[in-house]
Formats: structure tokens, C-alpha cells, sequence
């Protein structure tokens, strides 16, 4: 028996050259196999964790918007305590049961051609909008409404900024506004997260006497009044002219506008 | 064996360090500098992934096939990247939220693809994990004094911890807004390697054209 043949199979397979077309194959057919499998394995095994952060950073932030967030308090157990999360049907400002509000995916909806509209006018850049938008009712302890949640979004300087405004119960006044998602430059655009910013909104009002949309993010304060001025993030200034059209966007006719019509007729 | 392990680890930091004498993965220090948390944790992430490829292709490095050597060292790269990113976003979801792209272009970092094409295609894997590691922490020592100077400058904070108090906050410090910007880790790195070559000056390259003076007729 010679030497070559007393070897195992595995082992020639390895001693032979490893530039040979059947080796070459082999070996990218193998990789290609293995590092497929360890990554779908660490994307299906993490996924839960990863969906439960997200879902939970959403709450934090809403909690924060109705400036009910304490840190340390759990946060799933607060949410659930203080909001009714309800799927509004934009055009008609009523809302609309339709959907199971827990699996309701905005931002799946609003790809979907059956449940979006591709926008012409587009001031805020989102190409598509939902005609349905979750919506979180914040009720006192009557049962009443005390402040809406309203999600919005719309193009900054690099990112889509994604967020949330708080309204009061009579459809007006604004409690706050945060974005919770965003990638403009740190520093300069992503001074929207800077406490003191954020606390500017606390308090303005959307529309006036004539029930014109007023509020505007500006470098000056507008013939409308100071009620109606957010003073734009200096050295931000496209960041600051995004968040001027996303808030005008979803605060108009196409946005929220029905809605709060409604909810101050007390229709809701 | 020409190095001693010890060499390994350590020559990477200052005498073959990758950003200053390599002048490799420069685009992602300019990105993830402007703030010393995420730095740190890029640090993290490109040293594992360095580390851990780098030991991988090692230990294939008799059965890859030259033809597409390149590609199955990109495969392996690319898999443990993916890896750290789902790792991130399960159990570091706020950090992963301001790294966001970069952690997917490590794949892109030339330091990952230079050490694995350089030193573990032809040496054993604990060298070769060993090797990983001096080069990320080389890398990473340059992104920390980066981020040191950027943060600190900048934003007035240390690791998110306010140092200078800045004016917007009510202080005094009116921060350098272009060190923000990702262009100022430029000049950064660019005084980094004035630094280390007047230091050692074993590190200034030969020049390749030299002024000569022509003698007047």
C-alpha cells in the first residue's frame, strides 16, 4: 500500500493544494455556509432583545414628551399606566378600529401602498405618508383627555428626524416636542436633544385667533407673536428649517390638523 | 520568530502604530471622534473584530485558495462585524443608536483588511490574534487622544461628563464648533504625526523628490 492511499480523505483533501478549482469552490461554498448560519443564528437570537430596546426607547421618549419620565422608573409599567395608544385615520381626524393597535407598524404602513399616499406637496421630504398614525392619549385621572402624543417626521440636514408633540387638551397649546431618532451633526442639528432647546417648545401655541397654523422655528420672532416662535438652533440652520416644515407639515391640513379640530369640538 | 509576543502588542501603539505610520483607517477616525463614549466603544469593536478575524483566517490561512483570498477574508470580516452590530443594538442600544453606520464600516476599515491580509495570511493564529489586538488598541489610542481633544474642545465634556461649562448651558466656555465637524480630526491627526515623528524620528519617511540647488552659470 503506498503512502498516499494510508492517508484519510479528510487529510489529503487538506495537504492538497488549495488552489485547485474544486478546492477553491469547496472552500467558498463552506465559508459562504458557515458565516451565513452564525449570522442568521445571532440575528434571530438577539432579535427579541433588540425589538424589546426599541420598543422600549419609543416609551421612554413619549414618557418624556408628557414630561412624565423619571429615570429608574419602569418603564413599560409607567407607559402602560398613563397612555391609551389609538389608531387615528389622518384625513377624517377620527379613530379608526380597524387595526390592532399593538402590531400597528407606522412606518411599515406608510410604505404600503394601501394604506399611504404618495405625497405632491412635500415640505417635510417623507415621499409617502400614512393615512394612519399611532397616536397616544394621555387621560387624567376623570377619564378625560389631558394631552395627545402625536408622532411626526421629516427630513433635517442628514437624517429623517423622528418624534414626537406633545398637545394639550384643548388642541392648541404645545407641552413639548423631542425626536427620538435622528443623525444630524452632534454638536450643531443634534442640539435638538439639548434640554434647554426642547423647553422652548413648552407652551407655544399652534394656531391663532383665526385659527391660522402660526408656529414656526425661526432665527426672529414673526409678526404673529412670540407665542408662536421657536427660536431655530444657531449654527443648525437647515436642521432647524426641517423641523420648522416637519412641525407646519404634520400640524396641517394633511397632518394633524382634522384631528385637532375635533378634539377641540370635544368630538373625540 | 522574528517578534516576541510582548513586541507584538505593544509596537503597534506608538513605533508601527496604523493611523500615525500606517496612515491607514483614517475616514473612521474622523467620524466616531467627536465624542470620547463612542470612540471607546469603537475602540472595542474594531480591536475584537480585528482580533478575532485575524485569528480566523489564520487558522485557514493553508486552505484559502490565493485566487480568492481577498473575498474570504472579506466574508469573515463581514460576518463578525454583523456580529458586534447585533450585539450592540441587543445590549448597548443607546450606544449603537449614535455609532449607527460605523460600526457597519469596519468592514471598510483598511486596518481590519491590512492585518489580515499582511500579517495573518502568513502567521499562527495566537500570533496573529495577538497582532489583532496591538493594532486595535494602536487605532485605539489614536481615536481616544483624538476624542480627548474633540470632546473636550468642542462640547466642553469628558465622556458626557461637563468639564467646561458651556455657554448654552449657561457657562462661560464658548465651545469650537469646528471641532465637531469631522474635517478637524484631520488637522488632529495631522499634529499626532508631527508629534510621534519629532519624537521618533525613525518614523519620518525618505523623501522621494529633494529641491536641488543648480548652480548659476
Amino acid at each position: 500500500m503506498s503512502e498516499q492511499t494510508k492517508k484519510g480523505a479528510l487529510q489529503r483533501f487538506l495537504e492538497a493544494s488549495p488552489d485547485s478549482t474544486g478546492k477553491t469552490l469547496f472552500v467558498a461554498v463552506a465559508l459562504c455556509l458557515c458565516a451565513s448560519m452564525i449570522v442568521s443564528a445571532a440575528a434571530v437570537a438577539l432579535r427579541p432583545t433588540q425589538e424589546a430596546n426599541k420598543l422600549k426607547d419609543k416609551q421612554i421618549n413619549i414618557l418624556q414628551v408628557a414630561g412624565l419620565y423619571e429615570p429608574g422608573v419602569n418603564v413599560t409599567e409607567a407607559f402602560n399606566a398613563s397612555f391609551e395608544p389609538r389608531i387615528l385615520e389622518l384625513a377624517t381626524g377620527q379613530f379608526n378600529d380597524d387595526f390592532d393597535v399593538a402590531s400597528f407598524d407606522d412606518r411599515a404602513s406608510a410604505d404600503d401602498p394601501a394604506t399611504s399616499i404618495a405625497l405632491e406637496d412635500d415640505p417635510a421630504s417623507i415621499g409617502r405618508q400614512s393615512k394612519y398614525m399611532t397616536v397616544y392619549l394621555l387621560k387624567d385621572d376623570a377619564g378625560e383627555i389631558d394631552k395627545v402624543i402625536l408622532p411626526l417626521h421629516g427630513y433635517g440636514l442628514w437624517s429623517t428626524l423622528y418624534g414626537f408633540i406633545a398637545v394639550e387638551e384643548n388642541a392648541n397649546d404645545i407641552f413639548g416636542l423631542q425626536f427620538y431618532s435622528h443623525a444630524e451633526t452632534p454638536g450643531l442639528g443634534a442640539e435638538v436633544d439639548n434640554p434647554r432647546w426642547k423647553a422652548l417648545w413648552n407652551g407655544k401655541r399652534l394656531t391663532d385667533e383665526a385659527g391660522e397654523l402660526q408656529i414656526t422655528v425661526a432665527k426672529t420672532t414673526t409678526a404673529a407673536g412670540k407665542e408662536f416662535h421657536v427660536d431655530a438652533l444657531s449654527g443648525a440652520t437647515l436642521t432647524s428649517v426641517g423641523v420648522d416644515n416637519l412641525v407646519r407639515f404634520w400640524m396641517g391640513e394633511t397632518g394633524y390638523a382634522p384631528f385637532l379640530a375635533n378634539l377641540k369640538a370635544g368630538d373625540i | 520568530m522574528s517578534q516576541t509576543r510582548r513586541e507584538m502588542l505593544l509596537d503597534p501603539l506608538v513605533d508601527n502604530n496604523p493611523i500615525t505610520l500606517q496612515v491607514l483607517g483614517i475616514c473612521s477616525a474622523l467620524a466616531v471622534t467627536s465624542s470620547l463614549k463612542v470612540a471607546l466603544v469603537m475602540t472595542i469593536a474594531v480591536t475584537l473584530v480585528t482580533a478575532f478575524s485575524s485569528m480566523f483566517i489564520s487558522v485557514l490561512r493553508n486552505q484559502i485558495p490565493s485566487s480568492i483570498r481577498i473575498i474570504v477574508q472579506m466574508v469573515i470580516i463581514a460576518s463578525l462585524v454583523i456580529l458586534v452590530d447585533q450585539v450592540l443594538k441587543a445590549y448597548a442600544f443607546e450606544i449603537s443608536k449614535t455609532l449607527s453606520v460605523f460600526v457597519g464600516l469596519i468592514i471598510t476599515n483598511c486596518i481590519v483588511m491590512g492585518r489580515a491580509e499582511a500579517f495573518a495570511m502568513k502567521n499562527p493564529p495566537v500570533a496573529s490574534f495577538i497582532d489583532g489586538i496591538g493594532n486595535g488598541l494602536g487605532y485605539g489610542l489614536i481615536l481616544m487622544l483624538v476624542g480627548f481633544v474633540r470632546e473636550l474642545f468642542g462640547s466642553g465634556s469628558l465622556f458626557g461628563v461637563t468639564i467646561l461649562e458651556t455657554v448654552n448651558n449657561g457657562g462661560w466656555y464658548v465651545p469650537n464648533g469646528m471641532l465637531l465637524l469631522p474635517p478637524s480630526a484631520f488637522f488632529i491627526i495631522g499634529l499626532l504625526i508631527w508629534a510621534f515623528r519629532t519624537w521618533k524620528p525613525d518614523q519620518v519617511e525618505e523623501r522621494e523628490h529633494k529641491i536641488q540647488v543648480v548652480e548659476a552659470h
